[in-house]
């Protein structure tokens, strides 16, 4: 495509294109009225002053009789600017006025009409038009009296050439100025086209350029600009993702293969065959652990899972998560404890109540008090062994937080520990996947909330910050009672 | 291990040869009949044809596609129960599964103890006591109406989720139940505690009614689950 094909290709050129019709159609008219308007306005003018002259020569006529009549007319002809005078016998023979020659017929019909004529003093044959009034005197004697249309046609001239003129200025500078216009913004298009180029061959970094005015275009750039920065940290956190999967996969699969490499080297007993066996199927059974929380993940974060969402109250998802867990954490020397108002929600209940089960487990494994402080008050010390599960309502946000009185996370970890396959120095003696947090924080980010970790003095506090459901569909909702959604 | 169930005829529809010959032989190996369709449209004709158990169908097949083929067969009037199979582990995904006509779902990769135990608990040879209000083994006694549980002369008091656990465990009585078939059933969860928190509740279980007498009931599949026996029936 040629440059010039591009520059008449773009919008602005054609809007140009389409607001230059408009406005000449515009002017046209203007000036189409105006004529229109004044030739009128000249007509009743002229009428006017015919009318008054007939009536005076008519009463001169009737005073004077014919021959102060023609005397009347050879004066008034000689007035400077004087208007068309004629008078004839019944015979149609001219005996005064300064007509020379006329349309034929014009003196036969009374009234008005139009007609071409020629004074008695002029010598050029151009042809001059007049609006004249014809009368009948006394005794067939008829009377003609009427004014040059010059005026108007000098009128129409000019309004003519003005028309010319102003459409031509117009297609001009509309056609000039379209091409003004869609150069700039062929120019800008064309920078950002470069940069998107270049984004497009894996400059991720690379951001358009937004200009000063805040126009259209650069609320687009800047709109872009935000859509880049959101796909590049993106793909920073799949990269790093990747390479976090690369390492905590690649390391029980490397774990499972040296163990069965061994098995076999060794040529044992069966009971070693079958440890060995046992174990590959432990380590893979963890392996597709982690996967499947993997997926969750991304199914979470990437919004899949918002078709599954129903209104329930996050205290039943509370509460079936303590009784779930109570006995475990008994056995593990903890009381785990709930405590709920209503707090009705809309989303996914299986991924809410799986979230709220990560951070339980992690509450249960990681929130035992480190043992060099121990209160020695037994009520106190039994507290620090207490994890308490609470789903409550807070303006319009409901909260399902899980309190314990362990260690805690630093501050400056918290960011950090919600990452994928993140464990912290103190639990990565334990074991665990590292996704805990990650899947929580995915799953309040699908519903439109967010993870929060917090301080409890000793201990962590960790809550999934959910949107509530609105007042009025709360009630809704308190009037249909809940289907039980049980599917296996 | 061995079938916990009467023989059974089951009809595989997998497409993936050597899975499906792991299938056919291990179901073989625990005593039931095992025949193989490796295609949609086999699949459907054989299940319509053979009076089958239980189907164990995976999701993605060559020329019809595994939910097409319930949908098939339930149109036909074949309510014989389906297992699904699927790659896709998904919440939704499942209950697509499973308003598709399917009865169980299951996704892949599984262990052999799981689907075994999952088929045999479907399979219409073990209607069971389902319909009946009390559930009975050896002298485990359990009221579904009245919420009463007794062994022997004892009478057992058990909180509302024990006794449901229980429910469950005795309806399938005979059979091995996974911790999985548990919490999906019991608990209606249906994710992966990566703690063993079902083992933690059966051991509750277990203290309520098997401690203090000779004979135990409440039996631990190594490898598999729980199963509740009259161990010397």
């Amino acid at each position: 495509m040629t440059a010039f094909g591009k520059l008449i290709r773009t919008t602005a050129f054609r809007l140009t294109l389409v607001y230059l019709f408009l406005f000449a159609l515009f002017a046209a008219s203007l000036l189409g009225y105006f004529a229109w308007n004044t030739r009128r306005l000249i007509n009743e003018q002229i009428t006017a002053t015919v009318n008054a002259e007939t009536a005076e020569i008519t009463d001169i006529y009737n005073r004077r009789g014919l021959r102060g009549l023609v005397y009347s007319l050879g004066n008034r002809a000689l007035r400077p600017g004087a208007n068309l005078y004629l008078v004839t016998t019944p015979e149609g023979k001219a005996i005064g006025g300064n007509v020379g020659a006329l349309a034929p017929g014009v003196m036969a019909s009374i009234g008005w009409s139009e007609t071409g004529y020629r004074r008695l003093d002029e010598q050029d044959t151009a042809d001059h038009r007049a609006l004249v009034r014809v009368t009948e005197l006394t005794n067939g004697f008829r009377l003609l009296v009427g004014r040059d249309l010059e005026e108007r046609r000098r009128l129409f001239g000019i309004v003519a050439n003005a028309a010319q003129w102003s459409l031509l200025v117009v297609i001009v500078l509309g056609i000039g100025g379209g091409i003004f216009v869609a150069r700039r913004v062929l120019q800008r298009i064309d920078a950002m086209t470069g940069t998107t180029k270049r984004i497009m061959a894996g400059d991720l970094s690379g951001r358009l350029p937004v200009g000063r005015s805040g126009d259209e275009l650069d609320r687009l750039a800047e709109s872009l600009n935000a859509m880049l920065e959101r796909i590049e940290a993106l793909m920073t956190g799949l990269k790093e993702v990747s390479d976090n999967i690369a390492h905590d996969l690649k390391t029980p699969l490397t774990r499972l293969r040296n163990r069965a490499e061994e098995a076999l080297a060794r040529s044992g007993s069966e009971a070693e065959y079958r440890a060995a066996l046992e174990r590959t199927i432990e380590e893979s059974d963890g392996l597709i652990r982690t996967f499947n929380a993997l997926l969750m993940i991304a199914r979470a974060e990437s919004g899949q899972a918002r078709g599954n969402m129903d209104d329930f109250d996050a205290a039943d998802v509370a509460k079936g998560i303590h009784e779930l867990y109570e006995p475990l954490a008994e056995d593990d020397g903890m009381t785990l404890r709930v405590k709920t108002t209503a707090a009705r929600v809309h989303g996914n209940r299986e991924l809410i109540s799986q979230a709220l089960a990560n951070l339980v487990e992690n509450a249960i494994k990681y929130g035992k008090p480190s043992t060099v402080i121990q209160p020695l008050d037994p009520v106190a010390a039994a507290r620090t062994h207490e994890v308490l599960i609470e789903a409550r309502r807070e303006g319009d946000r409901v909260l399902l937080s899980v309190t314990d009185h362990g260690p805690g996370i630093p501050e400056s970890d918290r960011k950090h520990a919600v990452e994928r396959f993140v464990r912290l120095e103190a639990s990565r003696t334990l074991p665990g996947s590292g996704l805990g947090l990650s899947l929580a924080s995915a799953v309040a980010t699908l519903h439109g909330g967010e993870l929060r970790l917090g301080d409890s003095h000793p201990g962590l506090t960790a809550t999934l910050v959910i949107p509530a459901l609105s007042a009025a569909s709360d009630r809704l909702a308190a009037q249909t009672p809940d289907v039980p959604q049980k599917v296996a | 291990m061995t079938a916990t169930a009467p023989q059974m005829r089951l009809l595989i529809i997998e497409d993936d040869r050597e899975s499906a010959d792991y299938l056919v032989k291990a179901f073989r190996e625990v005593g039931h009949v095992a025949d193989l369709a490796s295609d949609g449209e086999e699949g459907l004709s054989m299940a319509d044809g053979g009076d089958y158990d239980v189907l164990v169908v995976d999701r993605m097949l060559p020329k019809r596609d595994g939910l097409s083929v319930i949908g098939a067969l339930r149109e036909k009037g074949n309510r014989t129960p389906v297992l699904i199979l699927s790659a896709l582990g998904q919440v939704d995904d499942r209950i697509k599964g499973l308003r598709a006509g399917g009865d169980d779902y299951l996704p892949k990769p599984y262990s052999f103890a799981e689907l075994q135990a999952r088929v045999e608990v479907l399979s219409r040879r073990n209607v069971g006591p389902a319909e009946e209000t009390t559930y009975r083994v050896g002298d485990l006694e359990l009221d579904r109406l009245s919420h009463r549980v007794a062994r022997g002369k004892d009478e057992l008091t058990l909180q509302p989720r024990e006794f449901r656990l229980l429910e469950y465990l005795m309806k399938h009585a005979g059979q091995v139940v996974t911790r999985t078939m548990l919490l999906e059933n019991v608990w209606d969860y249906h994710f992966d505690p990566q703690t063993n928190v079902i083992d933690v509740h059966i051991s509750r279980l277990r203290s309520k009614i098997d401690k203090g007498f000779d004979r135990p009931l409440l039996h631990t599949i190594r490898g598999a689950g729980y199963m509740i026996r009259d161990g010397l029936r």
